[in-house]
């Protein structure tokens, strides 16, 4: 790929995708590449994010379970915003 | 890649028929009383390894049990040509030294009770002396691949890990096991958030529901039982969330991609325990502390450990090379010193997860060979007992 993508997704129907390039930020037109069959997609960046972290893919509300890798990660304990940063501060363990 | 039917390294053949890939010679203390002795003869001998550790006196039951396995398996090792075993009494010591005389190597115990550790160290440094010179003279034979033992455990994960290095390991297992190597995997509380995918891995339901049993009981009478409070401060690390994973069930996700697709387990091990049913993967019921589980799987008898890191772990141990694999390009600028393969080209897109294992499956060749791995060259020798509850 000629370009270098700025976020990774696992899978089609994932929730988020992580940053892979150091000092994104915010208003970024991204290259989003899903790894499971190299397709790509464009999204904006929201917020500014640190490589490894996770920009949302879609609006998700309070409630909502996250999904990476295909599966079941943890629920929103706030709303985040399609291209802004998903993390600790708005999102949980469904363990303890 | 070459055909790895045909692969080869240079190890050393033990008497026991394993293989080993380093050639040292312990001196392995009992008990955390016996440490000053065994390092007074590693500064003696020069050649020699003494393996300080915190435990060994008191214990009882199923901790004893794990002590005793620890040690026997860490002497046993085939990266180990052959062992001084020194402890306070000779009781427990000759429990060891028998344990470990059964690979067939030269070991011998000394205690320190009624000798003091003067005449324990004199009469330690000779037998050490005569090991250093029947170990440097043992030479490397050509050995197929397919006779290591090889461990993985990853450490300081982030979202990297489960994108690029954990699925570099799991390409090399699903590349190496069906050539009959023989595999490790663990870090039974980081499972948790894929314990239903992890039981799918198993050869059969009843090796499953073995291994679904095992981590429920982690689950029950550790994590329940001792809780204080949410663990999230503990699962994922501190280090895990800075590298932005956010809850255990993605770290779990991303942890089991170093089984990589096709792998199956075909057996269950308790905490350093030797594999019985032959060639092929097991899962060892251990800690997720890198350390720790890192000893433990090198009692159990790997010769070469894979490591993924993301955030930058830097853990070693005393007679396993650890191998270091990273995707993360923060981590490969900022702390190069500690990685062994940089497969950052995965986030970049210009590097296939194929092509990530064939990279590794190289450097074990290498390492096997002889090739010292960061954490050998930067003397990380680090050796962590896992207890179980308080001594007696």
């Amino acid at each position: 790929m000629s370009e270098i993508p700025h976020l990774l997704v696992h899978d089609h129907d994932d929730s988020v995708g992580v940053v892979v390039i150091e000092g994104l930020e915010a208003n970024t037109d991204m290259l989003v590449c899903v790894t499971h069959d190299n397709s790509t997609f464009r999204l904006t960046a929201g917020e500014a994010a640190p490589i490894g972290h996770k920009i949302a893919l879609k609006d998700l509300k309070e409630g909502d379970t996250v999904f990476k890798y295909g599966e079941d990660i943890g629920i929103m304990k706030a709303d985040v915003k399609k291209g802004d940063h998903l993390h600790t501060h708005n999102c949980k363990t469904k363990r303890w | 890649m070459t055909d790895l039917s045909k692969a080869t390294i240079q190890g050393y053949r033990r008497d026991n028929g394993r293989v080993g890939v380093r050639n040292h010679v312990v001196i392995l203390p009992v008990d955390d009383i016996s440490n000053a002795a065994c390092e007074a003869v590693a500064n003696n001998v020069k050649g020699t390894l003494a393996i300080p550790h915190a435990y060994g006196r008191l214990q009882f039951g199923e901790d004893l049990d794990i002590h005793f396995r620890t040690m026997i398996g860490t002497g046993a090792n085939a990266n180990v040509a052959a062992v001084v075993v020194i402890g306070i009494e000779p009781e427990w010591t000759k429990t060891i030294v028998d344990g470990i005389a059964k690979t067939g190597k030269p070991v011998v115990g000394f205690s320190i009770e009624q000798n003091g550790d003067f005449e324990t160290i004199r009469a330690a440094s000779w037998k050490a002396k005569e090991f250093v010179h029947y170990a440097t003279e043992l030479q490397r034979e050509e050995c197929s691949i397919s006779e290591l033992w090889i461990s993985t455990k990853c450490g300081e994960s982030d979202t990297t890990t489960g994108l690029g290095s954990c699925p570099t390991v799991g390409n090399m297992y699903d590349k190496l096991l069906p050539e009959g190597i023989t595999g490790f995997f663990g870090e039974t509380s980081e499972i948790t958030g894929a314990e239903h995918i992890c039981q799918k891995r198993a050869i059969n339901e009843e090796v499953g529901e073995r291994w679904y049993k095992m981590w429920n009981a982690y689950q029950n009478d550790v994590i329940f039982a001792h809780q204080t409070d949410d663990l999230s401060d503990s699962q994922p690390t501190k280090g895990n969330i800075l590298g932005g994973l956010t809850t255990i069930e993605e770290k779990a996700l991303g942890n089991l991609e170093k089984i990589g697709r096709t792998s199956q387990y075909i057996d269950i091990l308790e905490p350093a325990e030797q594999p019985r049913s032959g060639k092929g993967l097991y899962f060892m019921d251990s800690s997720s502390a890198a350390a720790e589980c890192v000893t433990l799987m090198a009692a159990g008898g790997a010769v070469i450990h894979t490591f993924p890191t993301g955030q930058g772990n830097v853990v070693g141990n005393p007679i396993v090379p650890v191998i270091k694999i990273t995707a993360n390009p923060r981590t490969v600028r900022t702390m190069g010193e500690h990685i062994d393969v940089d497969v950052s080209g995965i986030l970049r897109r210009d590097q296939t997860i194929d092509e990530a294992g064939d990279a590794l499956i190289e450097m074990i060749s290498r390492t096997a060979n002889g090739r010292n791995t960061a954490a050998e060259a930067l003397g990380h020798r680090e050796f962590s007992m896992t207890k179980m509850y308080r001594s007696a």
